[in-house]
């Protein structure tokens, strides 16, 4: 698998939602163009026709523009359809459609000073009691070994490993500071607030790699803040899984 | 003192009275230090304020080193900063955190805003109004110390241990709760300054509403006075929430208190030992609630520059006058609306953000409205291409750049892709820099003439002009394909990402597009300064304008007009059919 190709313009999408953000931004920059030609041209024209010179006198009566009264309205009009017809559909469409949690595949991400933590539930699709209470240095993400769904529970640093294809739900929050959970090429952003977590889904629709980025400045390493996000098939994903979990646990005291 | 007797309007024995004090020659201190002459506290102010811009500016040049060459030694580096901030010459992550943070405040709030309102605004509001000076002399004194031991702190912050603040210009706690001593130096630096801004904006108020010579009603006053009236609005209202989150903050770090720091927080495997129950989303709040309306502050006496230097130089009447004014007005009232657009990302419920971006599309109304009216100003005119009018031209596809591309950011779908990234630092530095900062260089070459007695010169002006044209744009266009790549901002080396390796040549661009920069703002330098004994001599209104600074003498005294002047008319009526010149002055009673 190799990384994505990165340019001068948006990464490729590979994620489900992606295309009404790629659409809205495309559709905003032709329009944006447009205006500014526009505009630009006038000015020129302006500058050119209207300069001082022997014999040149300005009016002092004020043209009586009707057209700029519709061109305002144009431009209002044009920005009211952008917001109710591609970004907010496309917004309250992405933010309200939580996935099915029996499909889906649920991680937490927990960010800290400078790395990205990622809490697989493993194989039983339950995540073990973990707390904040419970943190420290050899134990980073407060888990409890002890309990029952936490025994194979899978937990890695800067590997994001999701299956392609499959929703997929993070929680997202941190442990410190402020963290900004970016994946340009996922289309998704989200800040890590400590004290809350925010739920974020997507769906992976191409296999790869993808760079994480801290969008947010969380102090000296924030600009090595990377992780990465592997795409791959779910035969993949599955094996990944079972490889990575932990050894077979001891059975529990009675 | 010269101070107004309450009177509604200019008292007679005003002007009188000041002149005669003038005569009476105070000492050194008390005319160019403790001065309470408005214009030789906006020329403080404009000074002060070049001084922390161009300090400002060194610190992006440091930056822009070390984005375009991450990790390669800087020459002399290492003996300039020590070898603490840049061992062997190589600038070290926090001395490059200290540097963004520290660019950021120093050209907001020491840079721009105090040579905006508090240098244009002191010294050209008593002017335009006809009045002998601001309505409270001795509050206005002290707005422009409070502002210079604000800056003083800021700067001196620095060379405290563990430098000085370092968690960007918006200061979010945790982190900026858990950095070194330099961020309590910011806070109270903060505090000081904005406590200067009240004061001013207090003073600037009660000017306009109470000074107006006689004849000079709302719809007459010139557009630079109704932009510094609404910004001071903004001013007053805006700032007190950002002062008392600072000394939120300020407990936080000294007190122990949770204001903005949550419960349970663990830094470097280690459980912090706070109380815990705050919210580092409210400091968000109350930051936003202040810095979208500055936006407006930095935006709006621009705008005033502009009309004014257009006007003059197009030899026409601004094209729908009473609807920039209704318009500015609107964009004051509404900024108070749109703060959480700068929050999107922070996981804010759907109906939050929907009413958010709806009250953002609806702001950039009044912005279109202006820019329209400015560019149908042009049709029919005269264009007389002088070094302000240059500057104030550009203003105009510059401010259209930074408003348009305000768009994507304001709408949540596209903003998810685009926030935080450079393409953010493109926009905003479209609309302050070449624009506001053009503007402000339009109005440093339209007024000086006023404030010295002396014309700048010419050619220098336009090397000056042209060179900051090319170079600045050579800084910010490049920013935008590097936010549409989605590399973030404030990294200090962008090249750990594949996608920022992806954009890495255009660094290299701006880094040398900004050196290019600075050398273009040399002529502008000798320009100031040699001007003040090498200008050609003016007469009081050496660029035949209509409003009612014209009509004192070049440099004005002390209590500024011989007599309280009159306006008969509105303030731009240039080429009046019939009228003997191509200017009707808003004094002259005959046209």
């Amino acid at each position: 698998m190799d990384e994505t190709r990165y340019g001068y313009w948006l990464p490729p999408d590979a994620s489900a939602h992606g295309w009404q953000i790629d659409r809205l931004i495309g559709v905003l920059h032709v329009f944006m163009a447009a205006l500014f030609v526009l505009w630009g041209g006038y000015l020129v024209y302006c500058l050119i026709k209207y300069r001082a010179r022997p014999g040149h006198l300005a009016t002092h009566a004020l043209p009586r523009a009707r057209f700029t009264t519709w061109a305002e309205g144009g431009v209002l009009a044009f920005e009211l359809l952008l917001l109710a017809a591609l970004s907010m559909p496309a917004w309250l469409a992405w933010k309200n459609a939580r996935p099915d949690e029996a499909q889906a595949l649920h991680v937490r991400v927990i960010a800290e000073q400078f790395v990205w933590n990622f809490h697989y539930p493993g194989l039983d699709g339950k995540f073990g009691k973990a707390a904040f209470a419970n943190m420290s240095g050899d134990n980073p993400l407060g888990l409890f070994g002890t309990d029952g769904d936490g025994r194979d529970d899978l937990t890695t640093i800067n590997q994001l490993h999701v299956p392609l294809g499959r929703p997929v739900i993070l929680d997202i929050m941190s442990k410190d500071v402020i963290h900004g959970f970016n994946v340009p090429a996922l289309r998704l952003k989200q800040d890590a607030i400590p004290g809350q977590s925010v739920s974020i889904w997507f769906t992976a629709t191409k296999p790869g790699l993808y760079e994480i980025a801290c969008a947010q400045l969380c102090g000296l390493a924030h600009y090595k803040m990377r992780g990465v996000v592997t795409v791959e098939s779910p035969e993949q994903f599955l094996a990944w899984v079972r490889d990575n979990s932990p050894a077979a646990p001891a059975p529990e005291p009675k | 003192m010269n101070q107004p007797d309450g009177s509604p309007g200019v008292t007679d024995q005003g002007a009188p009275r000041a002149l005669g004090e003038a005569a009476a020659r105070p000492g050194f201190l008390r005319r160019f230090v403790f001065s309470l002459d408005h214009k030789v506290i906006g020329l403080q102010y404009t000074v002060t304020a070049f001084v922390f811009l161009l300090l400002g500016f060194l610190m992006m040049l440091l930056m822009r080193w070390q984005l375009a060459y991450p990790g390669q030694p800087l020459p002399f580096g290492a003996k300039l900063f020590g070898e603490d901030l840049m061992p062997g010459g190589v600038m070290q992550p926090d001395f490059y955190n200290q540097l963004g943070a520290m660019h950021g405040t120093t050209m907001v709030f020491l840079g721009v805003v105090p040579l905006a309102v508090g240098g244009f605004g002191n010294y050209l509001l008593p002017l335009q109004l006809g009045a002998p000076d601001m309505a409270f002399p001795k509050l206005n004194l002290a707005s422009y110390w409070f502002y210079l031991a604000g800056g003083l702190l800021m700067m001196g912050s620095f060379f405290l241990p563990g430098g000085a603040a370092q968690s960007g210009w918006t200061s979010y706690p945790p982190l900026a709760s858990l950095a070194p001593p330099g961020q309590t130096a910011w806070l109270c630096a903060m505090v000081l300054i904005i406590t200067s801004s009240l004061l001013g904006s207090i003073n600037f108020i009660v000017t306009v509403v109470q000074l107006r010579a006689k004849g000079l009603t709302w719809m007459r006053l010139p557009f630079f006075v109704h932009a510094q009236f609404i910004t001071a609005f903004l001013l007053l209202l805006a700032f007190p929430p950002l002062e008392a989150a600072a000394v939120l903050q300020l407990m936080d770090r000294l007190a122990g208190t949770s204001f903005f720091l949550p419960t349970g927080l663990v830094v470097s495997g280690e459980r912090l030992q706070v109380s815990g129950g705050g919210s580092p989303l409210l400091w968000q709040h109350l930051f936003w609630f202040l810095a979208h309306p500055e936006v407006y502050v930095l935006i709006l006496p621009a705008m005033g520059i502009v009309a004014e230097v257009l006007a003059n130089n197009l030899r026409k009447p601004l094209w729908g006058y009473r609807m920039m004014v209704g318009s500015a007005t609107f964009l004051g009232f509404t900024s108070f609306i749109v703060w959480a657009h700068h929050m999107f990302i922070t996981g804010m419920g759907t109906a939050m953000s929907a009413f958010f971006q709806t009250t953002t599309m609806i702001i950039s109304v009044p912005s279109v409205i202006l820019l329209t009216c400015f560019l149908l100003s042009l049709w029919g005119a005269a264009i007389r291409f002088t070094t302000p009018m240059l500057f104030a031209l550009a203003f105009l596809p510059m401010f259209a750049i930074g408003g348009l591309t305000g768009l994507p950011l304001g709408l949540t779908t596209s903003d998810l892709y685009l926030h935080d990234t450079y393409y953010v630092i493109g926009h905003f530095h479209y609309i302050v820099a070449p624009g506001t900062l053009f503007a402000l260089f339009a109005g440093v070459y339209h007024w000086y003439p006023k404030a010295t007695g002396r014309q700048m010169n010419g050619p220098l002006g336009k090397l000056h002009f042209f060179g900051s044209f090319v170079a600045i744009n050579g800084v910010f266009m490049p920013m935008f394909f590097q936010g549409m790549a989605g590399l973030s901002r404030r990294l200090y080396d962008p090249t750990v990402y594949a996608h920022g390796r992806g954009v890495q040549p255009l660094n290299k661009i701006i880094s040398h597009s900004a050196l290019l920069l600075a050398l273009f703002q040399l002529p502008f330098i000798l320009n100031f300064f040699g001007s003040l004994w090498f200008g050609e001599k003016t007469e009081e209104n050496p660029w035949s304008a209509t409003t009612l600074e014209w009509a004192a003498s070049s440099p004005p005294p002390h209590g500024n007009f011989e007599a309280p002047p009159t306006a008969y008319r509105e303030p731009y009526e240039y080429s009046v059919p019939g009228a003997p010149a191509d200017f009707s002055p808003q004094w002259r009673k005959e046209p």
